[in-house]
């Protein structure tokens, strides 16, 4: 009887610092998840004079992922990248974050090129902008041009069946 | 590993920098000793090497050079990244308890305190009969 507190007690933390173990301090919440995505008008990296903005995609769902050559964990989630865009539910637009050119288009060379366009981010300007901080990440914008999606690091099949393609199914219907 | 512990991390902020004012340097040295890198979670901007913490260092820089204010530069963070690069986290709803819950936990140990000795005054005293047979039993021992 006169232990029922403390113990109570005791439960209480142990089930929160268990909760607390099995979350990944890696994984910050975007704040822009429901926000506008923010503005961009980038060189493609086939066609540097050719100028891409996020006005050009309005009214589509689209993906944005953000890869370098240097990222290793971008070699490893480039296969379920590849298998998103060839379902062809929507445009899949890789942000070459921190690259030289030469590097990139080798890299899309040697592994091939999954993205419908390519945008050049060389000094991370607009990785700021859109909270980025760990490669690979890969976004989801909507119709009206709202983040709707984040995922930080390499997406992989199970990130494929279980949320990214059934988000993309729901915004496109 | 080693090359991690032996680095001073002092000698991260590389970058020189010209300020306009007096001002602005102690604004930029305060903001990036109070926002976190995001790469490396438990290190300030000021304090890390990482190329993210080098960007926004940059950025910090620029901003202040636009005219803009700490707090400003510090929302233009938060905007992106969220409320975690504050190491300072700002008094909100979602922040009360991290805030004044300590307190919280402070004034409710301090009253569980207080009740458990009142209860140990309210004890009532060993009669005499008992304090006796203690007594008894106790030099019985010693013998």
């Amino acid at each position: 009887m006169r232990f029922k507190l403390p113990l109570a007690i005791f439960i209480l933390m142990v089930g929160l610092l268990a909760y607390g173990l099995g979350l990944d301090p890696k994984k910050v919440p975007s704040p822009l998840i429901d926000k506008p995505a923010p503005a961009f008008s980038l060189a493609s990296l086939h066609a540097p004079q050719q100028q891409i903005s996020n006005k050009d995609l309005l009214g589509e769902v689209w993906v944005l992922n953000v890869w370098a050559s240097w990222c290793v964990a971008c070699r490893a989630e480039h296969e379920f990248v590849t298998r998103l865009a060839q379902m062809e539910l929507v445009k899949v637009i890789g942000l070459n974050y921190k690259d030289r050119s030469v590097d990139a288009k080798g890299w899309l060379q040697q592994w091939g090129d999954p993205y419908s366009a390519s945008l050049m981010d060389a000094d991370g300007r607009i990785g700021i902008d859109w909270g980025v901080y760990g490669v690979p990440e890969t976004f989801i914008v909507d119709k009206n041009g709202l983040i709707k999606y984040k995922f930080i690091g390499p997406i992989n099949q199970g990130t494929l069946d279980s949320e990214i393609v059934p988000l993309l199914r729901e915004l496109l219907s | 590993m080693c090359f991690l512990l032996f680095t001073p991390p002092l000698q991260a902020a590389i970058e020189s920098y010209e300020f306009e004012s007096t001002q602005m340097e102690a604004d930029y040295y305060r903001l990036v000793s109070e926002l976190r890198c995001l790469v490396c979670q438990n290190q300030n901007l000021a304090g890390s090497n990482a190329d993210l913490a080098k960007d926004l260092r940059r950025q910090t820089y620029e901003l202040l050079a636009q005219g803009k204010t700490p707090d400003q530069v510090a929302q233009y963070m938060v905007d992106r990244y969220g409320d975690f690069v504050l190491y300072r986290p700002r008094l909100k709803r979602d922040t009360l308890l991290l805030w004044f819950g300590p307190f919280v936990m402070l004034v409710l140990v301090l009253w569980l305190v207080i009740r458990a000795m009142r209860k140990k005054q309210n004890l009532v005293p060993p009669n005499a009969d008992a304090l006796e047979r203690a007594r008894q039993l106790l030099s019985d021992n010693r013998d």
